[in-house]
Parts: C-alpha cells; structure tokens; sequence
C-alpha cells in the first residue's frame, strides 16, 4: 500500500468521474436490468410485463433446447480449453529448446493471435465447405464425407477445431514466457538428474508451470464460454437450425431473433453466476499463488 | 543447455503448418477468381486476380448503399482500435491514480464497484445493454460502438497494480518540491508509465479493432460498419449467390487481420509483455 497519499477532498472524484460514469450507465444499469427483467414475461407487442418469478428460469433449464446447449457448451468448452493449452504447451516446450530460428518460430505462432473470431470463423467456413474446403477432401481420403452445417457432430468438431486453433498462440505466450522465467540452474540439476526429457519435463518443469496452467486453463474456459461467439456465429453462417450452439449464442439468439426478452435475460444471469464462480476460482488460485512466491 | 534437436524442430514445423496453413491458403485462394475456386477449389498456387480482388474489396464494393467501400471499413475499425484504446488508457489511468494515491472515504467502495464489473462480460449482458444504447439514441454511432466497451475495468486493474509499484519516495520528494497532485500526475507519473501504456495499448488496440458481437448489435447503417463487422455482411452475400464470390471474402479476412497481425509482431516484445504481465 502507498503511505503517502495525497490529501485533496474533491479531486478524487473527479479522476473517478469518468470511470463511473461508464460503468454505471454501461454496466450497473444493464446488469440490473437483466437481473430484474428476468422475473417477467415480457410481450413485445404491446409493451406489458407480467411478474412471473421464477418461471423463467424453470422454463429456460427445462426445455430440451436449452439442455442440448448447455450439453454442447460444456463438451465444447472442456475440449477447447484442454485442447488449446495441450498444443499451445508442446509447441512453446519445443521452442524454448531450440536455439536456431527461436524467434521466428514464435513471431509466427503468434501470428494468430491477431485474428479476429468471426476472421476465423470464415476461414474455417472456406476450409470446411462442401464444395471448396480442402479439410472435406482430407477427411473423404478416410470415407467420411464431412457435412459442416448438416451433420451435427460435423459442425461441432469443426467448430472445436478452429476454436482451439485461434487459442493455441495465447497459451504458446504464456507457456513459453512462463519457461523462460524458470532459472538456468533449476533446469541444469535437472538434467543431471534425469536424462529423459520427457520425464524431466513431467517431474520438474510442468510442476514449476502449475500457476501459469491454472491461469491458462480459467482463461481458455472463459474465452471458449463467450469469446467464440463470432467462430460460432459465422460457422452456421447466422442461421443455427438444428446446429451446434453454446448457451452464449442462445442468449444473442433468444433475445434478438426471438424476442423472449425474459428468457434471454434468466439465461444471461445463469451465465452471470458461472462467471462469478470461474472468477472467484481465478483470485482464489491468485491468492495462492502470491502466498508461495 | 540447448541443444537443438530434430524432434522439437519437427513439431516446430509442423505447428508453423497448422498455424499458418489456413492464412497461407486463404491469401493464394483470394488471388484467383470465385468462378476458378467454385470449380477446384480452394488453391495454393498463385492467380492472376490478386489485385484485382483487393483493389475491389477496398474501392469499389458497394454494399446495399453503394456507398460503402473496404477503405471506409479499414477506418472504422482504426477509429474503434484506436479510440478503444486510447479511451481506456485515460479513463482507467485516472481511476487507478484516484484509488491508489488520495485518501477519501468512499475510496474502498469505488474499488469494489470498478472490480464488479469483472464479473460480467458484455456477452452476457447483452440485450440489456444494447436497450440503453438505444434509448441514450446512441444506435450508429462511434461514441455508442466505444463507451459501452470500456465500462470494463482490466485496464484500472494493471494501471493500479503498476502505480503501487511506484516507490513512495517520489511522491515524497515531489510535494517537497511543492507539486500538487495534477503536477504530480504529468511531470512525474506519465512519464513513468510510457512503456505500460504503449504494452497496454497495443494490446486494446487489438481487442478492439477485433469486436465482433457489439459492432454487429450496435451498426446497421453500413457508413459505421468495421472491418470485422462486414464480414458478416459478406458472409450474406455468401449465402444468397448462385457462385459465392470467395475470394473477396477472404480478401476482406486478409485486411482485416493484417493490421493487428502487423501490429503484434512490430511491437512483439512489447505485446508480450502487455500481455503476461496485465492479465496475470
């Protein structure tokens, strides 16, 4: 903590000013709107609203819609996060081993990180398309004609493809920066005391990495939660039908295209309280970590 | 200690290949006409439509006004990157200089309000906020696609956590010399935090050049569309045609990501430490 600190009465509030002004037209109003507006039925058409408590929420876990998404979410997210950290933490391993052309390798694996979701998405829209996308032809050489779009499983796996190639740089940098900080000494004793470098890796690097995985691990989750909105939206080209969506895309979905304003909203809180505990999981394992620096 | 060996070469290969194959195929694709990929293919050699898809994309495509061209696009998205950034940067700078260097009673509370909005990412709020743009009559334009954007507070976060990083002895020695907070704050504080607020704008310029689900909630009039935002737009046309025009597609994909792209391997060094050292 500072103990020096200014003593000025007014100007504080003026710094905050800004800040708060944002965050309450911005953020508090609509939060609470979405609180409140869940306990009602809205009509659209002549503008009512009807208290119905909890209604909502009961109707929204109980529809077999729902419950296809939060289905799909949770695999998709469990696959995305697992997935991307995997490959990000075998390529960055690879390339702090290396001493020729280190740098170009990470310049561009990075690259990647710089594209936009829905930039992805399309990508992945080309490269799975019927007509055009050389990864149909790949797949056909093993007698599966892949269907992205028609086929459920398809759309899903080639969504969870591009998704974790569009996170694989985030976890490459951090893995890799989280190698680099690990001191030359650590990793000369272990190499004296272990000649196979993948046990070494297993029994003293990837423990000395745990914080950094936890970390990764909250952020993928969070990323394959709601950052893979523009991915999804583009790979069912905007028309989800019977396709794959995650519960992310059924709020947008219910409360745009849908206008079920009271069921998009008790969807949203749900998802308002998995952040709550995803965030208090992260400063919980913060806590921890600055406890054995 | 390093040694180079073949293996970690190989997955090094292998990776460059899964990573930037799809870039690599989406670029040669756009150089061919639609008409030639509808029939082969997306390609890996080189057509001979390069410049002319890309001098379309940016100059003469029309949209459903016939007014919007890629270039107008480009600038949208450098104005949300930039004006993303920029506005981020002071409005949490000022925050966080409030909370870490003045004594005032409400200080504790303000702190904890700036850290609720941690917890909601806009995905999740959505439609509510969407009805408040609408009712402040800010649908269309640029102060509604960036405002809403900044109520979140990471950047208030990193800048309080560097301020406290700021040895005590400068704040001491500068009311020695008799400066007020506002001195402070300029000649000493500022300067100080250059290299911070260079990392952290790179990397909310690419956050924001990058928006996806706001844009497309917020714009329907085309003259505010970003980059980004129009690829749904082609995605559209995509749809509807009898020959999809491919290749401007993914010539609207290419511009849109070579800026961030450029940006984050020029300024690699500082991206990475933005980036690990603002979200850990």
């Amino acid at each position: 903590m500072q103990s020096s600190r200014f003593d000025s009465p007014l100007t504080p509030y003026f710094l905050l000013l800004p800040q708060m002004a944002i965050i309450a037209v911005f953020f508090l109003w609509p939060a609470a709107e979405a609180i409140w507006s869940s306990f009602f039925l809205e009509d659209p058409f002549f503008g009512t609203r009807t208290f119905v408590g909890f209604e909502n929420y009961v109707e929204a876990l109980s529809s077999a819609d729902y419950r296809r998404a939060a289905w799909f979410t949770a695999i998709f997210t469990l696959i995305v996060a697992l997935g991307s950290l995997a490959l990000g933490m075998w390529l960055a391993v690879a390339a702090d081993n290396v001493l020729r052309g280190r740098s170009a390798y990470k310049t561009i694996l990075m690259w990647v990180y710089a594209i936009a979701p829905p930039v992805a998405g399309l990508i992945g829209v080309m490269l799975f398309d019927q007509h055009i996308g050389p990864l149909v032809d790949f797949v056909g050489l093993f007698g599966h004609e892949m269907k992205v779009g028609v086929n459920w499983w398809d759309t899903a796996i080639a969504m969870m493809i591009v998704a974790t190639w569009k996170q694989i740089p985030y976890n490459f940098i951090f893995v890799l920066s989280g190698l680099q900080s690990i001191p030359n000494s650590v990793r000369e004793a272990a190499a004296i005391d272990c000649r196979s470098s993948v046990r070494r890796f297993w029994t003293v690097i990837f423990p000395l990495l745990a914080p950094t995985t936890f970390f990764l691990l909250v952020i993928n989750i969070t990323y394959a939660l709601f950052e893979t909105f523009g991915i999804i939206d583009l790979m069912v080209k905007g028309e989800p039908g019977n396709n794959p969506k995650t519960l992310v895309y059924k709020v947008f979905l219910d409360g745009f295209r849908g206008n079920d304003l009271g069921g998009s909203s008790a969807q949203s809180v749900i998802l308002m309280i998995l952040v709550l505990v995803l965030t208090i999981a992260q400063f919980r394992l913060l806590e921890r970590r600055i406890h054995y620096k | 200690m390093y040694r180079d060996r073949l293996r970690d070469h190989l997955v090094l290969i292998v990776g460059v290949i899964v990573m930037m194959g799809p870039i690599l195929v989406a670029i040669t694709t756009s150089s061919y006409d639609r008409v030639y990929i509808h029939n082969h293919g997306m390609q890996i050699g080189w057509g001979g439509n390069f410049l002319e898809t890309y001098r379309n994309v940016l100059f003469y495509k029309g949209g459903f006004s016939g007014e919007v061209t890629g270039a107008l696009m480009a600038m949208n998205s450098a104005i949300l990157g930039i004006g993303f950034a920029v506005g981020k940067i002071v409005v949490s700078m000022l925050a966080a200089y409030a909370i870490v260097y003045f004594r005032f009673p409400l200080g504790t509370f303000f702190f904890w309000v700036i850290f609720s909005t941690l917890l909601l990412p806009l995905e999740v709020r959505i439609l509510p906020s969407y009805e408040v743009v609408q009712q402040m009559g800010l649908l269309n334009s640029y102060t509604g696609l960036i405002l809403p954007l900044i109520a979140s507070a990471t950047g208030t976060f990193y800048f309080r956590q560097f301020f406290r990083s700021v040895p005590d002895e400068l704040v001491e020695a500068a009311r020695i010399d008799g400066a007020g907070p506002f001195r402070f704050f300029i000649d000493i504080l500022v300067p100080l935090s250059k290299t911070m607020m260079a990392a952290i704008f790179i990397i909310m310029f690419v956050v924001g050049w990058n928006q996806y689900l706001w844009p497309i909630l917020i714009t329907t009039d085309e003259h505010y569309f970003t980059l980004v935002r129009g690829i749904k737009q082609v995605l559209q046309v995509y749809i509807g045609a009898d020959i999809p025009e491919y290749n401007e597609a993914l010539a609207m994909a290419i511009l849109a990501m070579l800026p961030p792209g450029l940006v984050i391997v020029v300024f690699q060094r500082m991206f990475i430490k933005g980036l690990v050292e603002t979200e850990k």
